[in-house]
């Protein structure tokens, strides 16, 4: 009784005060809103995982190994144990017995070997960079001080770099004993008859495409920290998916998942890098179990780049089967994908989420698709931005351009006669995806306006009647992919390991405020930003009232996580249904509260009105009733709080239409991109601000891919671009500015209407590139260019492939001042930009007024 | 141990350091300054700019005894009470982060841009902060900013925009609320 005083007491004098909120009325799904998350990270006020400090903190650092496939003959750590600060040095045989195994989540098919992947080292080392000791000391000087004391005998196994030859039969193995060799798996998909298709077809095309190996590198470096009480353990980590990570933890130390709180703070970063489980997180929660103190890891850059995952690293061979009049009949892919020494996390999965996408948004009678998992002693190779999908749509957008040119047609022509047109939808395609809604035409037809497609060809014929050494090309990717993952039944038929719904709390505070509990795992998405302008409408509460938590398992019990494109339309649909739920007991409350039906009640703006009156109640007076609890229907929980879990039917297509043009100086090799268009379909959109920062961003690196990365080792396994020093992650000056529009054609899967966005601008602006760069270069008969596409290998292209008699002259080696054109061995890092070196190539302003201005002519290396 | 005493933020401190503590360390691990991120080891991504001096250097490219006797303002020290510096409200406004770990060194970096170049062209902008990496937003939307951040502060003091957060959008707010709209850099 006293108890129920006390709470009516606090009630009414919320109600007095204007603490309680007031409905809203205002649009928040559409709006520009400026993102709640900026507040803390433009002042400062973050807590990146590497700025947490707990009382009696240690620092960990690792020792690893110098090789790339190695016994370890000899350990001795007894010299770093005296090394002062030291509180403890481990190698993998201290460990062995409760290590444990990496996991891997996702064991594609019944043949496939996942190899034992301690988190350290104990017998052998299958990779420059793997853990084989470790030092905790009282700071991170110290601990990395006593590394050096430490001392190892390595006995030299032979390394395995090669995918080709590693499929030999005497090939050196990564794994000694595997019966399949270095085989990992082979996995095949097929649909109509292969064999017909490309039985007597008039024109069939075939390539080969490298998908060079990537470091993902989000700016963030990993860092963990980990701590225990003696009965209940904390982990902070930079981590993409503090859930899964949990419930793998969990299995793979034998700490009790309840016992087991996983957090992920502000994360700088993922694009895929962070969705693991690393051997550091294991091992973290191991030294804290043993040493009953926290710890701290953080990696350097170098340290990364040698030991989180890589991503692509696939030999992709495309067979296209058409009929003279451009109809794609059929396409077969046979893939060898590089999984490095471990399959982790989701490692075999990653090339199985690009077999469904290389038809793109092509009609045809056939595919077929062979994939083959190669094990190699380098770094694991797992998801990065796109993870599978970038692959799949750079082969069939690089093979179409082929076929174009092949057939003497216009690449937009090609594509319009084998694209699905917006009347078939929802297709099903030749993969069985269906493919719920787009418009193609749509897309492509504003994406050439805003080019000023026409104009630009006719400059390009003009380049090559005039033989200017500055070529002209205009590349063209339509694609689609798909995201949001996913339906939990297809992920089940694929042997995924877990399902791809997602949670959300919504809890309606008794001052009418909201907070919204979300399993979505955000880090730079915005999803506060998004999910309470979600909210805002769902319920009619103000954007300001409502606040979003994420990446703390003892705050967020439920959740799949952030990766796939996947945190809108899974979660921020679970955030709605949680929304409508809530309005639903609202909706009884009410109308207990009014005397009225609950038939009788309408909702709009966050009130509820007994239809045909004036009476009402707002959610924010429903909310407060609840938490006084003094008038509520029989049975009525005192509460307006709903949770929901949301499995989708389908995944997410978005679709797009990318166009670049890009000026190849053919007397040195440089490229540069001149004008970049996107115009992206990715349904109703929540936030446009948001959206178009991600097509940016994802734009930003797919090009990267195309012009300036690649992870290269030497002959020995070693990685020579270890360092940000050597492994060009584009700068300002080495990019333009990007010009997105966008159309606009709901899904009809899920109630937002929304499709993913997170990854569009990485798959589809990777083949745009890399087009322009071989249309500039036709006249040379140059047909491809491997990425990425160096002034070194342009200038060998062009030089390499002659002149055709009425081509463009080849003339002048490449420019002396340019160091990456100077640079030695195919693949090696390039030191500076393509546009490094370029000379002024006279007009930029010559094209289409809506193009982006060129960045960087003239720019030099800097201090980079 | 030598001894380095520099002002942080306004704040004086005399501190025992070994020689080889990076500024960067001594202003996160002992002074809780965890505003400035490090973000490589080679001094190429620019994460941990801060000014020293007025100037901006990369925080793990400088000893803290290099820095004895400087006046060092890193991110966490820009603004004035509740209210943000121009270029913090910049880049909250033209959207030009997302993670937000480059965020800071950004933000100094464009600061020591505009004492040279206090209306720099897109061109200016991209050439002088090519010290200074992000994997979000392909910095077109950082170009937006740092010429947005330049504007408003070469505009005298009370025409500016009110203080940060965004419950109060600036004038830029309207025009990019407009749907699907294509905006020529």
């Amino acid at each position: 009784m006293t108890e129920q005083l006390d709470a009516g007491l606090v009630a009414e004098r919320i109600a007095e005060s204007d603490a309680l909120g007031t409905p809203s009325a205002a649009h928040e799904v559409g709006r520009a809103r400026r993102r709640k998350e900026d507040a803390r990270l433009v002042t400062g006020r973050t807590t990146w995982t590497d700025n947490i400090q707990l009382p009696g903190m240690m620092y960990v650092a690792f020792l690893r190994s110098p090789m790339a496939h190695a016994r370890i003959t000899r350990v001795d750590t007894s010299a770093a144990r005296d090394r002062p600060g030291v509180v403890a040095v481990y190698d993998g045989r201290d460990l062995a017995d409760e290590q444990g195994s990496l996991p891997c989540a996702w064991p594609v098919s019944e043949d496939v070997l996942i190899p034992d992947h301690p988190p350290m080292a104990v017998d052998e080392v299958r990779y420059v960079g793997e853990a084989v000791a470790c030092v905790v000391a009282t700071d991170r000087y110290r601990a990395a001080d006593a590394l050096e004391a430490i001392e190892i005998d390595y006995e030299p196994l032979d390394a395995v770099l090669d995918m080709t030859e590693a499929l030999t039969a005497g090939s050196p193995r990564v794994h000694e004993g595997a019966s399949a060799g270095n085989r990992a798996f082979t996995w095949r998909f097929s649909g109509g008859d292969i064999e017909e298709a490309f039985r007597d077809a008039p024109v069939v095309i075939e390539r080969t495409y490298v998908q060079q190996r990537l470091i993902p590198t989000a700016m963030e470096p990993r860092a963990v920290v980990a701590t225990t009480d003696g009965d209940s353990f904390t982990l902070y980590s930079a981590t993409q998916i503090p859930h899964v990570l949990r419930v793998m933890l969990a299995l793979t130390t034998g700490i009790p998942e309840h016992k087991l709180r996983v957090v992920a703070p502000d994360v700088g970063g993922g694009f895929g890098s962070k969705l693991q489980v690393t051997a550091e997180e294991v091992l973290a929660l191991l030294l804290t179990r043993r040493l009953g103190r926290p710890v701290k890891w953080t990696e350097s850059r170098s340290e990364g780049n040698l030991t989180a995952h890589h991503g692509r690293d696939q030999l992709q061979r495309i067979r296209v089967a058409a009929d003279r009049d451009g109809r794609v009949r059929g396409v077969q892919v046979n893939l060898l994908a590089d999984m490095g020494a471990y399959l982790m996390l989701i490692t075999p999965g990653v090339p199985l989420l690009g077999a469904f996408m290389y038809n793109g948004i092509y009609k045809m009678d056939a595919y077929d698709f062979t994939c083959t998992g190669v094990f190699t002693t380098k770094v694991p190779t797992d998801a990065y931005r796109g993870a599978g999908r970038p692959e799949a749509t750079f082969a069939i957008e690089r093979a179409m351009e082929e076929l174009a040119h092949e057939l003497g047609m216009d690449p937009v022509e090609l594509r319009r006669r084998n694209w699905i047109t917006h009347e078939e939808f929802p297709y099903t395609t030749i993969c069985g995806l269906t493919y719920d809604s787009g418009n193609y035409e749509a897309a492509t037809e504003r994406a050439l306006a805003l080019l000023g497609y026409d104009k630009l060809r006719a400059e390009q014929a003009d380049r090559r009647d005039r033989r200017d050494p500055v070529q002209l090309g205009i590349g063209v990717s339509t694609f689609t992919e798909m995201c949001g993952l996913a339906p939990s039944r297809v992920l089940g038929s694929l042997s995924y390991g877990a399902g791809g719904w997602e949670h959300a709390s919504v809890r309606m505070l008794p001052t009418g405020k909201v907070e919204v509990v979300t399993g979505s795992s955000p880090h730079g998405q915005g999803h506060e930003t998004a999910w309470s302008q979600i909210v805002a409408d769902a319920l009619g509460v103000p954007f300001e009232d409502v606040s979003v938590l994420h990446g703390d398992t003892a705050v967020s019990h439920k959740g799949m996580d952030t990766y796939g494109s996947r945190s809108l339309v899974v979660g921020g649909v679970a955030v709605l249904a949680a929304c409508e739920k809530v309005k639903e007991r609202a909706r009884i409350l009410a109308a207990h509260m009014l005397e009225a039906s609950a038939d009788d009640v309408e909702f709009a703006d966050g009130t509820f009105t007994v239809r045909g009156t004036g009476v009402g109640k707002t959610i924010q007076e429903l909310a407060l009733a609840t938490f006084a609890a003094h008038d509520l229907p029989d049975g009525f929980e005192p509460a307006l709080d709903a949770d929901a879990t949301f499995d989708p039917d389908n995944f997410s297509f978005p679709h797009g239409t990318h166009l670049c043009a890009a000026e190849v100086d053919t007397e040195t090799g440089a490229v540069r991109i001149r004008a970049y268009v996107a115009v992206d379909d990715v349904g109703s959109v929540v936030n446009p601000l948001i959206v178009e920062g991600q097509v940016h961003g994802g734009i930003a690196q797919g090009v990267a891919q195309a012009l300036f990365e690649e992870a290269v080792h030497d002959a020995e396994g070693n990685l020579l671009t270890a360092t940000m020093a050597d492994y060009l992650i584009p700068a300002a000056s080495d990019l333009p500015a990007f010009v997105t529009d966008r159309t606009e054609t709901p899904s009809t899967t899920n109630p937002l209407g929304v499709k993913g966005v997170g990854e569009a601008g990485t798959i589809a602006s990777t083949p745009a590139v890399v087009n322009a760069v071989v249309d500039a270069l036709r006249p040379f008969g140059v047909n491809d260019v491997r990425m990425p596409c160096t002034p070194e290998r342009v200038w060998r292209a062009v030089t390499e492939a002659g002149t055709p008699a009425d081509g463009p002259p080849v003339s002048g080696a490449p420019a002396t001042g340019s160091s990456a054109a100077g640079s030695s061995a195919a693949g090696s890092p390039d030191t500076g930009s393509p546009d490094t070196g370029s000379p002024d190539t006279g007009s930029p302003d010559t094209g289409s007024s809506t193009t982006g201005t060129g960045a960087g002519t003239g720019s030099e290396g800097g201090d980079r | 141990m030598p001894r380095t005493s520099l002002t942080v933020d306004g704040v004086r401190y005399d501190e025992e350091v070994e020689p080889r503590l990076l500024l960067v360390h001594l202003l996160r691990d002992r002074l809780g300054r965890t505003g400035t991120p490090v973000g490589c080891d080679t001094s190429n991504c620019g994460a941990c700019t801060v000014l020293l001096d007025g100037v901006s250097v990369k925080s793990c490219s400088v000893l803290a005894v290099q820095a004895d006797g400087s006046d060092v303002v890193t991110v966490e020290g820009l603004a004035e009470g509740t209210e943000w510096h121009p270029m913090q409200r910049a880049f909250h406004e033209e959207h030009a982060l997302q993670c937000g770990y480059c965020t800071p060194g950004m933000i100094m970096a464009a600061i020591d841009l505009l004492r040279d170049d206090p209306d720099p062209s897109e061109e200016a902008v991209r050439a002088g902060l090519e010290g200074n990496l992000c994997r979000c937003t392909g910095y077109t939307n950082i170009v937006r900013a740092v010429r947005r951040g330049a504007r408003e502060m070469s505009r005298p003091d009370g025409e500016r925009e009110t203080a940060g957060p965004s419950a109060t959008p600036g004038p830029g707010a309207a025009r990019q609320e407009t749907e699907g709209q294509v905006r020529t850099p």
